[in-house]
């Protein structure tokens, strides 16, 4: 009773808000919320195929989507939240706009992106059918607090599950696949990873986390390392090691910063896969939501098509093009982990010489510590750059940073504000070539505010 | 010449980007025609202390600091503050910092021992110190980012790095950060601290060079994009605190 007056007034608000202009707001999740602290919980319970969570700290927002796509071509109607502060008043808000005034709701299925902070309370309140974990990378430390205690929150979140539950783990990322160790009984694992010699890293980065076992605190050892610390491990002491994958991608085929073929093992027939994103970073991303939705027993033709239709329309990576057939190709950067898989996009492309242009914020939202720059191997860089702009509050430190990674002084031009660098970047293009911008996320926000004032069209984003 | 330096637990103590003063300090002797070898050292690895001129020690998280901790309580632990004590340039941020110190005191749970190579302690705190600092020191004066909860107290042996200008300092009391004793310089400035503040990075190359070589002068270089670096972090932390 408590939760349909609830419901029926988060409702009210929401729709008197969204007449009057204002929608999009946590403001009814969090009224009806005060009307019944348990309404999270009751509106997913009222979706007729249950709920599926997608956590990680690398491209959640990607995989998500990816996921999201192959459930619409089972023709399930999804319903997904926007990733951001107050998670569960806004998860409310999202549920009550799918929702009735008498509650009942319209999705089929909800569809949420959780990140590694939230997970816990996330988990607890939402009771998915479905997790999928991507990875666990050192992001911002100074927003989330470190690795190690996140990893401690998460596995007590897993040593709660339901009976049913069932949980999508990377097996080749240490302290992913180290949760299935607390699965209680009746919680099933299936476990994604990639095995394809031609992608593996000569040497671990530098930018990684985790080289010690998560079990005992012994060196891992690695015979393929793919991305960061992802890769085939087992630890030079104890019995931890990279568990088998139920789903494997293989034959990996990246072409620069067009689309990604390769094929997806699985416990059934291989499935031949083409993905409509680039980079190896996508592939981890796409055999992931593979993985889950072929779990929840969705037919592999829904798989292949939802990849192979899926844009990068909101995603990391976007293309502008311009005049005189010159373009511009925007991939936000927000951490080492993923600012190395750009580089090595952008040094696997195409152009013999590049055309950089990379925007670095300190605001809250971008991270205020820029020392992570120091963590990202630029040293790819040197020799391949034809010219760098930098941009943004801390241009100049991204210019000491290019400096110190080999990239001659006379290449590198600093200019903090971003609609002069931006204007002098791409009037410095020839025709035929492209720009490669790589901004942080406020960063990301301003150049498409000033890309729209130069009147150039460009696809709705968020992240 | 020749700088040989010993990068200790690279692998462990490595976050927040403290390998970027490696960087500096390798890349403006080879600019200089100096020789530059880096040697990581982690857990395991034997320490001569007649081979290396400078050390650095990075921050790391808890886990790995005990790892560290253990690894340092026998002779390598010995052998580095030998060298200490022997006039070598030890640089500690953050973590490395409190384990040059003599110990670091949990909430609950025994002491963390350090080496004692700094007359300094560290207890743990309530309060995390996280921003943009400016610190004057002899050197100049020093930008960079704070980010630990640690307050850290001088003993009488150790001096003071700088003054805390902006920023919570050591322990958020007395407007000291970093410590000195010797050559052994300890703070907790990430950012990494030495690119942006090339003065200091020409200062630590020229006491590990003068030990081995008698007085040395180090040619000037082009410190422009250094500088510009060295006053926007400047700028952005009086803007942020
Ligand atoms: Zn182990």
């Amino acid at each position: 009773m408590k939760q349909t007056f609830a419901i029926a007034t988060g409702k009210a608000l929401l729709i008197l808000l969204q007449r009057t202009g204002r929608g999009g707001t946590a403001l009814p999740g969090l009224i009806a919320q005060r009307l019944d602290p348990h309404i999270l919980t009751g509106l997913t319970a009222r979706l007729p195929s249950g709920s599926a969570v997608v956590t990680g700290t690398n491209g959640k927002t990607t995989t998500t989507r990816l996921f999201s796509t192959i459930l619409q071509q089972a023709g399930l109607k999804v319903v997904n939240n926007r990733s951001g502060s107050n998670l569960i008043r806004g998860l409310t808000s999202t549920l009550l706009d799918q929702a009735t005034f008498s509650g009942k709701l319209v999705a089929d299925v909800g569809l949420f992106e959780v990140d590694e902070a939230a997970f816990p309370q996330a988990i607890a309140e939402i009771g998915p059918r479905l997790i999928l974990v991507n990875n666990l990378f050192r992001d911002q430390l100074d927003r989330y607090g470190e690795i190690d205690t996140i990893r401690k929150r998460w596995v007590a979140s897993v040593q709660k599950l339901g009976v049913g539950t069932t949980l999508v783990l990377n097996a080749d990322d240490p302290s992913v696949a180290y949760l299935a160790r607390f699965a209680p009984t009746g919680v099933r694992t299936v476990f994604f990873g990639l095995d394809d010699p031609a992608q593996t890293l000569s040497e671990l980065p530098h930018a990684v986390d985790a080289t010690k076992c998560v079990v005992c605190g012994s060196p891992l050892r690695y015979s393929a390392v793919y991305i960061s610390h992802m890769g085939h491990y087992q630890c030079t002491n104890c019995d931890f090691k990279r568990p088998e994958p139920d789903y494997l991608a293989q034959n990996i085929l990246l072409q620069g910063t067009s689309t990604t073929q390769f094929t997806l093992t699985t416990p059934a027939e291989p499935l031949p896969l083409s993905l409509g994103v680039p980079g190896l970073y996508n592939v981890y991303n796409a055999t992931g939501a593979a993985a889950a939705a072929l779990t929840l027993g969705l037919a592999p033709e829904n798989v292949r098509l939802g990849l192979a239709e899926f844009k990068a329309a909101f995603g990391r990576i976007e293309r502008v093009a311009l005049a005189e057939d010159k373009a511009l190709l925007l991939a936000l950067v927000k951490n080492p982990v993923g600012f190395n898989e750009v580089l090595r996009m952008l040094t696997t492309s195409a152009e013999p010489k590049l055309k950089l242009l990379i925007i670095i914020n300190d605001l809250i939202a971008d991270g205020r510590d820029v020392s992570w720059l120091w963590d990202v191997d630029f040293e790819v860089l040197a020799g391949k750059v034809e010219q760098v702009f930098t941009g943004g509050l801390r241009a100049a430190d991204m210019a000491v940073r290019l400096k110190y990674a080999g990239v001659a002084s006379s290449l590198i031009r600093v200019e903090e504000d971003i609609a002069t660098v931006l204007k002098e970047a791409t009037e410095h293009l020839l025709p035929g070539e492209t720009l490669y911008v790589t901004p942080t996320y406020t960063a990301m926000l301003q150049t498409r505010q000033i890309l729209q004032k130069m009147g150039m069209v460009l696809p709705f984003w968020e992240e | 010449m020749k700088i040989e330096i010993a990068f200790l637990y690279n692998d462990l103590m490595n976050i927040y980007g403290d390998r970027g003063n490696v960087i500096t300090l390798t890349r403006r002797c080879e600019w200089r025609g100096i020789e530059a070898k880096v040697t990581p050292l982690t857990v395991g690895d034997k320490l001569d202390p007649d081979k290396y001129d400078l050390y650095f020690f990075g921050g790391g998280q808890d886990r790995e600091q005990y790892t560290v901790a253990d690894d340092l309580k026998g002779e390598k632990g010995r052998l580095l503050k030998q060298a200490a004590t022997e006039g070598a340039v030890i640089l500690g941020i953050c973590g490395g910092y409190q384990l040059l110190g003599h110990y670091y005191r949990p909430f609950e749970g025994p002491d963390l021992p350090g080496i004692g190579a700094l007359d300094i302690h560290t207890i743990a705190g309530h309060q995390r110190y996280i921003g943009n600092v400016v610190v004057e020191t002899a050197f100049g004066t020093l930008v960079a980012f704070e980010n630990h909860s640690g307050k850290t107290y001088l003993g009488s042996q150790a001096h003071p790095l700088g003054k805390s200008v902006i920023g919570g300092g050591n322990n958020g009391e007395d407007s000291t950060e970093g410590a000195i004793q010797q050559n052994v310089f300890g703070c907790y400035l990430h950012g990494s601290l030495l690119p942006k503040n090339p003065h200091f990075a020409d200062h630590l190359l020229k006491l590990a060079l003068q030990r081995r070589y008698g007085a040395v002068e180090l040619s000037p270089l082009d410190n422009k994009l250094e500088e510009a670096a060295h006053h926007s972090a400047m700028q952005r932390a009086r803007e942020t605190r």
